[in-house]
């Protein structure tokens, strides 16, 4: 075991007994991927090294700064420029020490970590899509067992917990928490591919020492291999506006066995869900489940009390849009109708239909019809959302 | 240069007096003074606004603002403090100074030179008027998109994107100009005897700077023209559904914001050797190695711009090539630091204000240069990306590399300027205030970003609270301790013990020979340089 890799392993040592209390951590959190590893590896050491190079600078400077004072009568003495060979030779070692730093004992590692970080795909054995939108994260698995499946995921930390003069005691994972979380399998190389629906959008979690930038039109890749089960948070790290900072990224990593059977679960449960879609709602069922789309989609913008934020985000509560009809008189829906509006967006507000199901549409569309001030009176059933998409 | 170009010149001192004066002025003292001032003064306006920033972060939880306001300010705070604060304190400066250390009577384009200054005050209105039109309803405040303009963020944002836009414009067009004529200045003005190579420091210094501005300003403005026009006409430049590309956005962007790093260093890079070879009473060491050190991390400067976005995704040859050749602006940056040491080295040292931020600004500014290096390092920079790594690392190089640089030339030269001794226990308490506070502010965001913090969030996690805490209260220290920097200069400018012409024991060259203050009109006689 080299040296460095002792110091770095001591160097997680502490910081795991620091994250026990998680106050003053003051180095990268345990990492569990290789990616994370080498990352800390390559920190610890380009730390000590930096920071040798720092006392030693500022060894010297100290000592002339104590030693050569005029109050101490020192006298000037006067420079001659690098003439003999010795003088040369002084010169031209610290140029060689510093190249052998930097493109030796920095570069050669950093050229290997970064072969590493950009092999994205060989030996890997699955494939998630992630898309980041405003503000929200959602993962799609694009092959093997779990092909199909789709999640969504939101900040689910109580919206008045953030609110000013909240007394109360803040969730112990304070804005770290998501309805929805990525299940990855344990030991499993996983390629990922990221793209965004509106702005950049980073997908960072710091234990797995991979970010990359969501760039809405292309596909970016980075993969992550996690090889201990457990929970893993991380957060946005590329400025996405107003809720940048409320989309969190949460992550069980589980073993293969329960990866497995959370697979088959979340089958069982979408298959659930699309049959929702064909049975006839009730507008009581509507609301109820429409408020909590509602709150965890919409209010970050529209407000929960329907207020919105002019002129940014308007309000709903007696808004044209949410008050005129929806349905024209052959059944088709109208242009700029309420569905209209939330399947396929305008300018700011996004587009709702690859990320909402046919029920969540619904219920949502009849909640704002007939809570937060109006009482338009009619609803809209998820088979109609259904047919509405075709 | 025949001396012909530098006629005698009447000692006609019957310039406008009054408001007219400043508006009107042609000289460069006058001129230097409106830079400094108006500097100092965006200065305070800047550092109000990461004031609120750092309470708002406090604690966990929205306290003070909503988030879209938080947006705003930390992005008009990076804005002013970099266009506003920074570089027009380095043209103060210059043009101060530099007709001074080369023996000219004044710039060479002087209107230019007025004009230059008077671009500044509208592009600081533009910057700051959609937070004042939002309280009226209008608009929905300022640029929210943090000083790096990335679409599509900002093909999205409000009116506030678009004030931004034209202040970045004016702000170009001033530099350019300002660099413009300090470039004719310097190679057609110069005492007779004063070769290239017999320049003081702080005029090779912004030699570079200019002629980096030059050939970086019009490709940022070249950049926001083109949001500008996806914004409000149609194309894609940025758009990938219009064949656009966001990313080469920020190619364009750090083309002009990697070097402007320098623009804002080399100045400071240019006067520090000359303070250290004053208080060490020792002539500067290593002199040409210094200069061309200067010219390469001003070539070097050009060509490493997408450091800034590794994280963005770029073919594996490209990540090696803007890591290796970032990592060699160590070589050049180490010869300075060397240079900087062994002027210090036997000499006769005495530690009055100026060198006291000096010394500091060494040993702050080399935490920021260590920290840099570590960040060019494409799989730990997928780590520091973004974090408050990043923060504290560029707070080290631009406001200790910066800022208490521009200190420790304000200390240095406010005598020669004004006449008056400034009080030198003030300025060592400010000096210290500064230098501890400033740390106490910026090693926390370390520990942040390492511990997984982001930047530019209003809102943080339960584990960041602490350092948090210390951060901002270290912070407000720092800003009220300014307040000691403006009632020093203030006095000094009033009243106060007469400044000798030499001042310091050990300072050297042409603007020392002058009387403090310089007469209006400087060098009616043309020194010569040996």
């Amino acid at each position: 075991m080299s040296l460095f890799k002792k110091v770095g392993l001591g160097l997680a040592a502490i910081m795991a007994s620091f994250m026990a209390k998680a106050d003053y951590s003051w180095n990268f959190p345990e990492p569990v991927t290789p990616m994370a590893l080498d990352t800390l590896h390559v920190h610890n050491k380009f730390m000590i090294i930096t920071m040798v190079i720092f006392v030693v600078v500022l060894a010297i400077m100290i000592y002339s700064i104590f030693a050569h004072r005029k109050s101490k009568n020192f006298k000037p003495v006067e420079d001659k420029a690098p003439s003999t060979t010795i003088e040369i030779f002084w010169t031209l070692i610290p140029f060689a020490i510093l190249l052998l730093i930097d493109f030796v004992i920095m570069g050669i590692p950093a050229y290997h970590s970064v072969v590493m970080m950009e092999d994205t795909r060989n030996e890997a054995k699955m494939v998630v899509k992630i898309t980041g939108s405003q503000w929200r994260w959602q993962y799609e698995y694009l092959d093997g067992d779990a092909q199909g499946i789709k999640l969504v995921s939101n900040l689910s930390t109580p919206k008045e917990q953030m609110d000013k003069g909240f007394e109360g005691k803040k969730d112990e994972q304070y804005l770290l928490e998501v309805d929805n979380r990525l299940v990855l399998p344990v030991g499993e190389k996983v390629r990922i591919l990221m793209t965004a629906t509106d702005v950049l959008h980073n997908w960072w979690v710091p234990q797995f020492g991979s970010s990359r930038v969501a760039v809405p039109g292309f596909i970016r890749e980075t993969w992550v291999q996690v090889d201990k089960p457990g929970t893993y948070r991380g957060q946005c790290k590329e400025l996405c506006g107003k809720g940048h900072g409320y989309m969190p990224v949460v992550v069980d990593a589980l073993p293969m066995e329960e990866y497995k059977a959370w697979v088959v679960a979340k089958k069982e449960e979408m298959a659930k869900a699309s049959a929702g879609a064909d049975k006839e709602w009730t507008k009581e069922e509507l609301i109820a489940e429409g408020k909590s789309v509602y709150e965890k989609n919409c209010a970050v913008c529209h407000q929960v009390s329907g207020a919105g934020l002019p002129p940014a985000f308007p309000a709903l509560t007696g808004s044209k849009i949410t008050t005129s009809p929806i349905f024209g008189a052959d059944g088709k829906y109208l242009p700029d109708s309420h569905l209209d509006r939330v399947l396929n967006g305008k300018g700011v507000m996004p587009a709702w239909k690859s990320t909402l199901n046919d029920s969540e549409i619904a219920a949502v569309i009849t909640y704002e019809r007939n809570a937060l001030g109006n009482s338009v009176g009619d609803l809209i059933q998820p088979s109609q959302v259904k047919s509405a998409r075709q | 240069m025949s001396t012909s170009t530098v006629a005698h010149h009447d000692e006609h001192a019957d310039h406008p007096s009054g408001i007219m004066r400043w508006l009107t002025t042609t000289n460069h003292k006058d001129i230097g003074t409106m830079y400094l001032t108006f500097s100092l003064i965006m200065f305070f306006v800047g550092g109000c606004m990461i004031l609120g920033i750092r309470a708002e972060l406090f604690k966990p939880g929205l306290q003070l603002m909503n988030p879209d306001f938080f947006n705003q300010l930390i992005g008009v705070h990076a804005l002013i403090m970099i266009f506003a604060a920074l570089m027009p304190a380095a043209t103060g400066f210059a043009n101060w100074m530099i007709p001074l250390q080369i023996g000219a009577p004044d710039m060479a384009l002087p209107r230019l030179n007025n004009w230059g200054f008077w671009l500044l005050p509208p592009s600081a209105i533009l910057l700051t008027l959609p937070f004042t039109l939002a309280l009226f309803g209008i608009g929905d405040g300022a640029l929210a998109t943090g000083w790096t303009f990335y679409p599509p963020l900002s093909v999205q944002g409000g009116i506030g994107v678009d004030f931004a836009i034209f202040a970045v414009h004016l702000l170009g067009i001033s530099s350019v100009l300002g660099s413009i004529n300090i470039i004719v200045t310097l190679f057609n003005m110069r005492a007779p005897g004063m070769t290239l190579m017999k320049m003081p420091m702080f005029c090779w210094g912004w030699l570079i700077t200019a002629f980096l501005l030059i050939a970086t300003i019009p490709v940022l403005a070249g950049a926001v023209t083109m949001l500008l026009t996806d914004r409000h006409f149609g194309t894609h430049f940025f758009d990938a559904a219009g064949g656009g590309d966001p990313i080469m956005f920020q190619h364009l962007f750090w083309f002009f914001g990697h070097p402007e790093v320098y623009i804002l260093l080399l100045p400071v890079w240019g006067f520090i050797p000359q303070i250290l070879e004053t208080f060490s009473r020792k002539k500067m060491y290593g002199y040409k190695a210094q200069v061309y050190s200067l010219w390469a991390i001003g070539a070097l400067a050009v060509v490493v711009w997408a450091h800034h976005f590794f994280t963005a995704g770029m073919p594996v040859p490209a990540l090696l090539y803007f890591m290796y050749s970032t990592m060699a602006i160590s070589l050049p940056l180490a010869v300075l630091f060397f240079c900087w040491i062994k002027t210090m080295w036997k000499g006769s040292m005495s530690f009055e204000t100026p060198m006291l931020f000096t010394v500091g600004w060494i040993i702050l500014f080399g935490i920021g240069g260590l920290t840099g290096l570590v960040l060019a390092d494409v799989a730990a920079d997928a780590q520091y990306h973004n974090s408050y790594f990043v923060v504290a690392h560029f707070h080290y190089t631009l406001f200790a590399g910066g800022i208490m640089g521009i200190m420790a030339g304000t200390y240095y030269w406010l005598p020669k300027m004004t006449g008056h001794m400034y009080s030198e226990k003030l300025g060592k308490l400010h000096f210290w205030l500064t230098a501890i506070s400033f740390n106490l502010t910026f090693i926390p965001q370390f520990f942040l970003g390492l511990a997984g913090m982001p930047r530019r969030i209003p809102d943080y996690a339960l584990q960041f609270a602490e350092f948090n805490m210390i951060s901002s209260i270290a912070a407000f220290v720092l800003g009220l301790s300014q307040l000691i920097f403006v009632y020093n200069i203030v006095t000094c400018a009033r009243g106060g013990k007469k400044a000798t012409d030499q001042v310091w024991e050990g300072a050297n060259g042409l603007e020392w020979t002058l009387p403090s203050p310089p007469p209006y009109h400087s060098f009616t006689e043309q020194p010569v340089i040996k």
